[in-house]
């Protein structure tokens, strides 16, 4: 098994699949109908890419049968994805913060990851790139939306970044695993886009009259499986009923 | 705050060359909205390739009360209906 490969699909799989548990929990409390669709389709997608990529993980690795196998039975310390996408929903404008800035992440890493080395890779990328411009797009909207809207959304949205933005320099950030693939061109470098990344953020920013701070060193490293608290409380939700039923079927 | 967005009608295009279909509704602020509100709503199964949103205000509809004057009189005028020629065989879909 190569080792370095199946690390990066557990942590790009493990970003989708967290995020997607994190915004199935708005459904039937967003604001409005619309709002709730709206949230559960974005889940929805990033669910598909998180069975895509542990799906192929799952097919390297003799001991995991398939992605449900990786989904349900890992725990916290094991999962690979980044601590901004385990952080909880807040209201809904902290919801929107971190969607904002994982989904422009995203995009720009998966612009990229479309023309990897690895073809499934590629192919899973060149599919998920359609679904995540439209994240981008909306949770942008979002963010301009609240930063310009009443006292109340401006404050909330605020608040929400403040929340957010010392989880945004472990996005950027490249180890070991990373500069493996990125020597194999199979992944690209998070640093050759980072000036793109932060000049959109800043478009955006502006737009909804926030400043943007300098980014804090990096301190996380969800990576290597280093979590918050937040992500065995989601864990638990998640994966109670696998575990508590084995091979429960619809 | 769903009551304080107006709302607007959607319609479809399923398929190009078809005409774009009544789908329902949706609240939303503006239209930018209800176009991104009307696709998550409205086109999650591949429903469609085009979409239309305007804000259900600016639709002028006909009033029931008028129905009868507006729709009664086309009930006895048969001969409108294209159905009395003899079509040749070979003229399909009609």
């Amino acid at each position: 098994m190569e080792r370095a490969l199946y690390d990066y699909l557990l942590r790009r799989g493990d970003d989708s699949l967290i995020l997607s548990q994190r915004l199935s929990e708005w459904c039937g409390h967003a604001p409005t109908i619309e709002v709730d669709l709206s949230l559960a389709n974005l889940g929805l997608d990033l669910l598909g890419q998180a069975t895509l990529f542990l799906d192929y993980a799952a097919s390297m690795n003799a001991d995991v049968h398939n992605a449900d196998a990786l989904a349900f039975h890992r725990d916290a310390a094991e999962f690979r994805n980044c601590l901004l996408v385990e952080q909880p929903n807040g209201d809904f404008a902290q919801t929107i913060v971190r969607q904002f800035l994982y989904s422009t992440w995203q995009k720009m890493l998966f612009d990229r990851l479309a023309f990897s080395k690895d073809p499934t890779v590629a192919a899973i990328a060149a599919k998920a790139v359609k679904e995540i411009s439209y994240h981008a797009d909306l949770s942008a909207d979002w963010m301009i939306r609240l930063g310009g809207g009443t006292d109340e959304s401006n404050r909330r949205l605020k608040a929400g970044v403040e929340w957010m933005w010392r989880l945004v320099p472990e996005l950027l950030v490249a180890d070991e695993i990373d500069n493996e693939l990125i020597t194999k061109d199979i992944a690209p470098d998070p640093a050759s886009f980072e000036t793109d990344f932060m000049t959109k953020i800043a478009e955006v920013f502006a737009e909804a009259g926030l400043d943007v701070s300098p980014l804090p060193r990096n301190f996380a490293s969800g990576r290597r499986g280093y979590h918050s608290e937040h992500l065995g409380h989601l864990l638990c939700t998640m994966q109670y009923l696998p575990r508590a039923y084995p091979d429960a079927q619809w | 705050m769903s009551s304080d967005w107006p709302l607007w009608e959607v319609f479809i295009r399923v398929r190009g060359g078809l005409s774009h279909r009544h789908a329902g509704s949706v609240h939303a602020p503006d239209g930018e909205m209800a176009m991104r509100h009307a696709r998550d709503t409205y086109t999650r199964r591949m429903e469609g390739v085009s979409l239309w949103v305007i804000q259900s205000n600016d639709i002028i509809a006909s009033d029931p009360a008028d129905s009868s004057a507006l729709f009664e009189p086309a009930q006895d005028k048969i001969y409108r209906h294209p159905t009395f020629y003899a079509l040749p065989t070979e003229v399909e879909h009609m």
